[in-house]
């Protein structure tokens, strides 16, 4: 654990090296060094910065929440019926690769400029990462498991409890790692246009004020958040699949 | 726990795997019979239908030609008294060895203090009680065919179906879970029906060996191995005698091109 940590203060220390050497390198007020951006980073926390990253923090944890809800039940259910997947499979592959973020426009007039227009927005993106992964991985579950417990007596029900949920959750982890790092990026999307909160509105706004340290304030937000998603996600994975590092 | 094994019957026995763009027979007009608490021992080549009869036989395919009979009743899914193992154990891996020996009474609904009960002595039983708390991964290929063995026993089956189920592990363990198997076939009066690649491990524990032609599979031969479970049998002449004999049928089914 000791040298995890250590491991992962060493990573964080040479890309905060690589910035600096770039900045001093290319000496130029848009990109500002870290220590400047550090600076401005701690000084905005309080001055409504911190407001902004719960709101965002908000939004991706909602939108990956219901992704997880729509996305892995229906999953499971196309990936172990293969009727049903034949009808589905056809429009999943035609929407699935269109990016979601030209329905930004579509989504504003149905359901506003407030959050659930965003969420929805993440959402649409995050819930079809979570839902190709979790049909392929409950479609290639072992067909030698899943024979010798119906052999044991095992019923629908009992199949799905025992076989196929637990194992499919070590790829809904991976769909989750994909997925959190999508949602930031379509939630920077969504929180700037037409928006007045958020660490995608405030960045936008620093920019237009060519406020450069105060964006990179806002990048480093948007890292963080997401460094807490993955963080929280390893634990989770760590804490519930603790057999697959046997 | 049963006081006897099952029987079986097969007659005329055909089965054909049809997908929408072909049909492949696997197995045709396959007829033996299996006494109660007697162990059978089924080798052939590859893709010869083995395992397709044993699936059968576990209510896992359901069959249109010929007959399958255990106990005088067709096979049903989940029969009560039929386990089968198979050769990569199906253990679940998130489940430790209690939680996976224990699994087919949950199934079952049995009640939590019977359970508990039986999971226990089975444990004790295979010599895996020190284990109950570790995850199939934390166990050597033995330890975990115990594992699958103890599951299967659990339910107090009559019948037990095994495909290649040692097939994966080194000489010695296979060796030791042979005898380990025999000891609890005979201690129990079990009816088992083992399907195998090794000529010596079906000489070892069938009673009688029924050789499969391929493909599709049909029985060639089925032979007597009265001796079976004689003292010291590994190392009787007539052992190797059989060996031999099971080896040329095994090389007659290589040179009539009767393999895929």
């Amino acid at each position: 654990m000791k040298k995890n940590i250590f491991r992962q203060i060493v990573s964080i220390a040479a890309l905060f090296a690589a910035w600096q050497f770039l900045a001093i390198l290319v000496a130029n007020p848009a990109l500002p060094t870290p220590g400047n951006a550090f600076m401005v980073f701690f000084r905005e926390i309080p001055a409504g910065l911190w407001n902004h990253f719960l709101i965002s923090g908000w939004r991706v944890l909602a939108s990956i929440l219901l992704s997880l809800l729509a996305g892995v039940p229906l999953g499971l259910w196309l990936g172990r019926e293969e009727k049903y997947d034949r009808f589905f499979a056809p429009m999943l592959y035609l929407i699935y690769p269109i990016p979601k973020i030209v329905f930004l426009p579509l989504v504003m007039v149905l359901f506003g400029l407030g959050n659930f227009s965003k969420i929805f927005l993440i959402t649409l993106v995050v819930f079809f990462q979570i839902l190709v992964t979790t049909r392929d991985a409950a479609r290639n579950v072992s067909q030698a498991m899943i024979l010798s417990v119906v052999s044991l007596g095992a019923k629908r029900r009992d199949l799905y409890r025992h076989v196929i949920w637990p194992a499919i959750i070590p790829d809904i982890f991976t769909a989750l790692r994909i997925g959190s790092g999508t949602a930031i990026a379509v939630l920077f999307f969504a929180e700037s246009i037409a928006s007045s909160e958020g660490l995608g509105y405030y960045l936008m706004d620093a920019w237009s004020r060519y406020a450069y340290p105060e964006m990179f304030a806002g990048i480093i937000a948007m890292g963080v958040l997401g460094y807490a998603l993955y963080l929280a996600i390893d634990i989770l994975d760590r804490k519930i699949c603790y057999w697959k590092r046997l | 726990m049963s006081s006897e094994g099952a029987s079986v019957a097969v007659r005329d026995l055909s089965f054909s795997y049809a997908s929408a763009e072909r049909r492949v027979e696997a197995i045709q007009e396959i007829t033996f019979s299996i006494e109660r608490g007697d162990i059978y021992t089924i080798i052939g080549p590859s893709a010869s239908g083995k395992s397709t009869l044993l699936y059968i036989l576990a209510g896992l395919l359901p069959f249109a030609s010929g007959e399958a009979l255990i106990n005088g009743e067709r096979p049903q899914p989940g029969r009560r008294a039929t386990s089968l193992i198979l050769q990569n154990y199906g253990l679940l891996p998130w489940k430790t060895v209690w939680q996976n020996v224990v699994l087919g009474m949950e199934i079952r609904r049995l009640p939590s203090p019977e359970i508990r009960a039986r999971g226990e002595k089975i444990l004790n039983e295979m010599g895996i009680a020190g284990a109950a708390k570790r995850y199939p991964a934390e166990l050597s290929g033995g330890q975990q065919q115990r594992v699958a063995i103890a599951r299967s026993l659990a339910t107090e089956p009559d019948l037990l179906l095994m495909d290649e189920p040692f097939s994966s592990l080194d000489a010695y363990s296979r060796e030791s879970m042979q005898e380990f198997l025999q000891e609890i076939q005979r201690k129990r009066g079990l009816t088992v029906i083992m399907v195998t690649h090794g000529i010596e491990e079906a000489a070892f524990l069938g009673r009688k060996i029924i050789v499969f032609a391929g493909h599709p599979g049909s029985v060639y031969r089925i032979f007597d191995n009265p001796l079976v479970g004689s003292a010291e049998y590994r190392k009787n002449d007539s052992f190797f005698h059989l060996c031999t004999e099971l080896r040329g049928a095994m090389e007659w089914n290589q040179t009539t091109g009767k393999i895929l």
